[in-house]
């Protein structure tokens, strides 16, 4: 064999060796790298209790409702199966609104409810103009919940 | 060959910058601001893609021990540093008004900026050592173990929850935008790519001339 092909043999060998382990390590670490839980993962007590976690999950249609006081939100985040209860004082990106992607950080009240301390607007890698967004609403128009 | 390729690097982008400002369509639900994509996405590309070539050039300088492989690596270092950057800035500026925050800890922007702090390391790495072949090899080793990250930037948003989205535009599915917003991408894409080209090029002409002035004069 050839130097060269030792050489290259080595690399390679070093480079297989490297992937595997930050593979493990990133298996390992699964659940760390976790950068929101869902409604379904909280029922399922997956979530941390008792310390501040991201929520995220799609704004429940007709959920979003102001107290009197005007800074304080009250909104439902859904997976389609479990629902969670949020509760939010303070500002709220452009890009939130009902049926729409949302990640919120904060905890889990006692009485199920989420205290959020921010709330994070997430949208989908879909981009297209305002006209055809409107005709694809319109032939989805009977499926949207 | 370098002036071409810096030529249509220039036209490209004047074309690209006219589809992304005056062609593309107004996005459903971010309206004007999703246009800072035409920016974004390919700069994020270069940042990978360029990382990839420069381990490529690296590997194959520790395999063959050729001395123009090291240098074609320090000539692209520059350039994607400069790409991971503006990737990592215009997601902030695009960040702000859409998610409502400049940055969080989440696994794609965590990893784009894990690969700016691998450019700088290789850059000082390469730049500390006085002996321009080690320097080299010592760079080459440092390129290949941080090519793990690239696999890891590109399917983070597919492995973890993120707040990132997931890739609008890939081999697999069909583009997930307008056509017009993705030909506007895709000319800025090459506009790029031009641009990364001339540099390296360019860059790798004066490390030749600095570290070998006999054959330099012959080129």
């Amino acid at each position: 064999m050839k130097p060269r092909h030792k050489r290259f043999i080595a690399i390679a060998a070093a480079l297989l060796a490297l992937g595997g382990a930050v593979a493990l390590v990133l298996n390992a670490f699964q659940s760390n790298l976790v950068f929101f839980f869902s409604p379904s993962q909280i029922a399922s007590k997956e979530a941390p209790v008792g310390r501040s976690f991201r929520l995220g999950g799609l704004v429940q249609n007709g959920s979003v409702a102001r107290d009197k006081d005007g800074v304080t939100v009250r909104f439902a985040v859904t997976d389609t199966a479990h629902t969670i209860q949020v509760v939010y004082r303070g500002i709220l990106p452009d890009l939130f609104s009902e049926g729409k992607g949302v990640v919120t950080q904060g905890k889990l009240e006692p009485d199920g409810v989420f205290r959020a301390e921010q709330v994070l607007a997430k949208h989908d890698e879909n981009y297209m103009p305002p006209e055809a967004a409107a005709a694809l609403e319109k032939a989805h128009g009977g499926k949207k919940q | 060959m370098m002036p071409w390729f810096l030529a249509s690097s220039l036209l490209l982008s004047i074309v690209g910058l006219y589809v992304a400002f005056f062609v593309a369509p107004t996005d459903f639900q971010q309206g004007e601001s999703y246009r800072i994509i035409f920016i974004h996405v390919p700069a994020a590309w270069m940042s990978m893609f360029i990382y990839l070539v420069m381990a490529g050039w690296a590997g194959a300088g520790l395999v063959f021990n050729t001395r123009l492989s090291g240098m074609m690596a320090r000539a692209l270092a520059p350039t994607g540093a400069m790409f991971t950057f503006l990737a990592l800035w215009t997601g902030a500026l695009w960040g702000k008004p859409t998610w409502g925050t400049w940055w969080v800890w989440d696994a794609r922007l965590t990893s784009e900026l894990i690969l700016l702090f691998l450019y700088i390391g290789f850059l000082s790495l390469t730049a500390a050592i006085e002996d321009e072949r080690r320097a080299d090899r010592a760079g080459a080793v440092l390129a290949l173990v941080g090519v793990v990250n690239i696999p890891i930037i590109y399917f983070s948003v597919v492995w973890w929850n993120t707040l990132h989205q997931g890739a609008s535009v890939s081999l697999k599915s069909a583009p997930k935008m307008a056509t017009t917003m993705l030909i506007g991408m895709l000319l800025m894409a090459l506009a790029f790519w031009m641009y990364s080209i001339a540099a390296a090029l360019l860059r790798v002409r004066s490390i030749i001339r600095e570290r070998e002035p006999r054959a330099a004069a012959e080129v």
